[in-house]
């Protein structure tokens, strides 16, 4: 990878790691969340939309600040976390945390609107065959969602790997440890020269999120052409 | 195995208060849209929760509202055949009619299921997925798929309905086959008096959430009072053999005596026959008709008449061949002087006895 400078490779790198950590641990949570939304009625329900969608409507700023004072080892729950070795403060757990969160309600919305578009009747036929809840959610509402659960993924892992304000606030901009594709722009475009790092990771940035995005058109595609095909 | 049903609920203004049993055969829920049919099954299979009911299958309490007991849809073990089939469109055929083998508790036995799909006759879709199936075959898978479930009961919500008339005659016989050949108790909602006059052992005319009349098919469809799809639904359905095969393209029946003449009914001789003889398709005469051109005439006596509040009159006459409907204006009623006990003689146009109104005769337990 001469084609990289050890310091753009490592953004690059770091990035991807991020965010893919960040889309696969709060995936299962996100299905989850965007199930009670779509399915359950409870009281707080509003509560619990509102905690969702609160990541887009706050300052990213504000976020990450939120987290810093949370998590930082010198906070209790910081603390208490760092005696089991869980650190996020400062490193790149907390980058995939920060980012993990911001990009929450793009995936839990994308996932709960498929969700909702699964008809309830498939369900209750499921259960006069003899499936469990567990069951029907298993076998009839994931596969059905699974377009959109690609999606809120898809979503979910482009804006963790442009994910900015939160992350630098919460885990600043440390090269090799915390500096992402974004903060790594960031930087470089603070020094004198660094334009050209700058456009090459721009570029990077673009061929990524377009990537992925290409990607999960022809898999959603290809799951509906399953579902209405042959 | 018998199911007992007895529950209440009130939504807004309109009030569901039914209690009935449904012996084995086809039992049939029938009634216009909107008299509560639909909720009625929806109870039964556990998928709606009444605000008081108890209901029973065999020894089995499915729900008992006072004693706060109630088994989910899952372990009911009922089959439901639902109005638009629900098949899993992400399944092949085949996965939806293994798709109940998946959770019920004796994983073993395939003979049963090659023995459905052959009768169904669907072998040939089995890696098909159910967008790429015609209306009439996802019904029949959904049959086979409620079915191979092994249920105790099975529901059929208005099955026929969202098919045009080609594809319910496709049908209807695979319910015949349920009835008659894998002995399935069957509780079928339908709105259509030519489903219920084919299929039904035992009617409950359900007429804004209370039920009309209960009882073997044969007598509710020839009283007067119920005509839960309306007057001009009306009709009496007669028991009949074939008993000659003319060669002018007649076919003669022989119920109770009586003979009836048809436009040719498949069939040797001895085959049994249930006949739809639609109220508006008898007229009466007081005496007995010469030079006139229908087949079918049957002497008999008026029983009841009821009287709606349109120019209409239903008259129920008993005649050697059964029960009869007749459906005759009023003023025709005053002029022949119609009354309880009156002779008359039904006029029954052969062409009015429509084909898709002749059916396989249910065993009559």
């Amino acid at each position: 990878m001469d084609w990289l400078s050890p310091e753009e490779w490592s953004a690059v790198h770091l990035s991807l790691r991020v965010a893919i950590w960040a889309t696969l641990v709060s995936l299962p949570l996100g299905i989850f969340v965007a199930y009670a939304l779509a399915r359950w009625r409870f009281p707080g329900r509003q509560v619990l939309n509102g905690l969702v969608h609160l990541p887009l409507i706050l300052p990213p700023v504000v976020t990450g600040y939120l987290l810093l004072v949370t998590l930082s080892p010198t906070a209790p729950l910081g603390g208490f976390l760092a005696r089991f070795g869980i650190v996020f403060a400062f490193h790149w757990t907390g980058a995939a945390l920060a980012a993990g969160i911001m990009a929450f309600p793009l995936m839990v919305r994308a996932i709960r609107l498929s969700m909702e578009a699964v008809d309830p009747g498939l369900e209750q036929a499921g259960a006069t065959l003899g499936a469990a809840p567990i069951w029907v959610f298993l076998t009839v509402t994931l596969p059905l969602s699974l377009p959109g659960i690609l999606t809120g993924a898809i979503l979910a892992f482009a804006k963790a790997m442009g994910e900015f304000g939160a992350t630098i606030t919460f885990v600043s901009n440390i090269p090799g440890q915390t500096r992402t594709l974004p903060s790594a722009i960031y930087a470089f475009l603070q020094v004198p020269g660094g334009e050209g790092s700058a456009l090459l990771l721009v570029v990077i940035s673009i061929v990524l999120a377009m990537g992925a995005l290409l990607m999960s058109e022809l898999l959603a595609r290809r799951l509906q052409a399953r579902m209405t095909g042959a | 195995m018998t199911l007992t049903v007895s529950l209440a609920h009130r939504f807004g203004d309109f009030a569901l208060d039914v209690a009935f049993e449904a012996p084995p055969g086809i039992t049939v829920l029938f009634g216009r849209s909107g008299s509560g049919k639909s909720t009625v099954v929806n109870a039964v299979a556990g998928l709606f929760t009444p605000q008081r009911g108890h209901i029973t299958l065999g020894d089995r309490v499915l729900l008992d509202t006072e004693a706060r007991r109630t088994v989910p849809p899952h372990r009911r073990r009922l089959g439901v055949v639902f109005q638009e089939g629900r098949l899993f469109p992400h399944l092949t055929v085949r996965q939806n009619l293994r798709y109940a083998r998946w959770f019920s508790r004796d994983p073993a036995e395939s003979d049963d299921g090659q023995r459905v799909i052959e009768m169904l006759g669907i072998g040939h879709l089995l890696d098909r997925r159910p967008a790429r199936l015609s209306g009439g075959e996802k019904q029949r898978v959904a049959i086979g798929r409620s079915l191979l479930a092994r249920p105790e009961l099975i529901l059929a919500d208005e099955p026929l309905s969202s098919l045009d008339e080609a594809r319910k005659a496709e049908i209807l016989p695979y319910f015949e086959w349920l009835r008659d050949d894998v002995k399935v108790p069957i509780l079928y909602v339908s709105h259509s008096a030519v489903e219920v006059a084919r299929l039904a052992t035992t009617v409950i005319a359900l007429q804004d959430g209370r039920i009309a009349r209960q009882g073997p098919a044969l007598e509710v469809l020839g009283d007067p009072m119920v005509t839960p799809a309306g007057v001009r639904a009306a009709g009496a359905v007669l028991e009949a053999v074939i008993a000659v095969q003319h060669g002018d393209g007649l076919t003669e029946l022989d119920a109770g005596g009586a003979r009836l003449f048809l436009p040719k009914v498949p069939g040797g001789a001895g085959t049994r026959l249930r006949v739809r003889i639609p109220a508006q398709d008898v007229l009466l005469s007081r005496g007995a008709p010469e030079g006139l051109s229908a087949l079918n005439v049957l002497p008999g006596t008026v029983e009841q008449l009821r009287q709606g509040t349109g120019p209409g009159v239903i008259v129920s006459l008993r005649t050697q061949a059964g029960q009869l409907l007749a459906r005759v204006t009023r003023r025709s009623a005053e002029r022949l002087e119609l009354a309880p006990g009156a002779e008359v003689h039904a006029v029954v146009k052969t062409i009015a006895i429509a084909r898709e109104d002749v059916s396989q005769g249910a065993p009559v337990e």
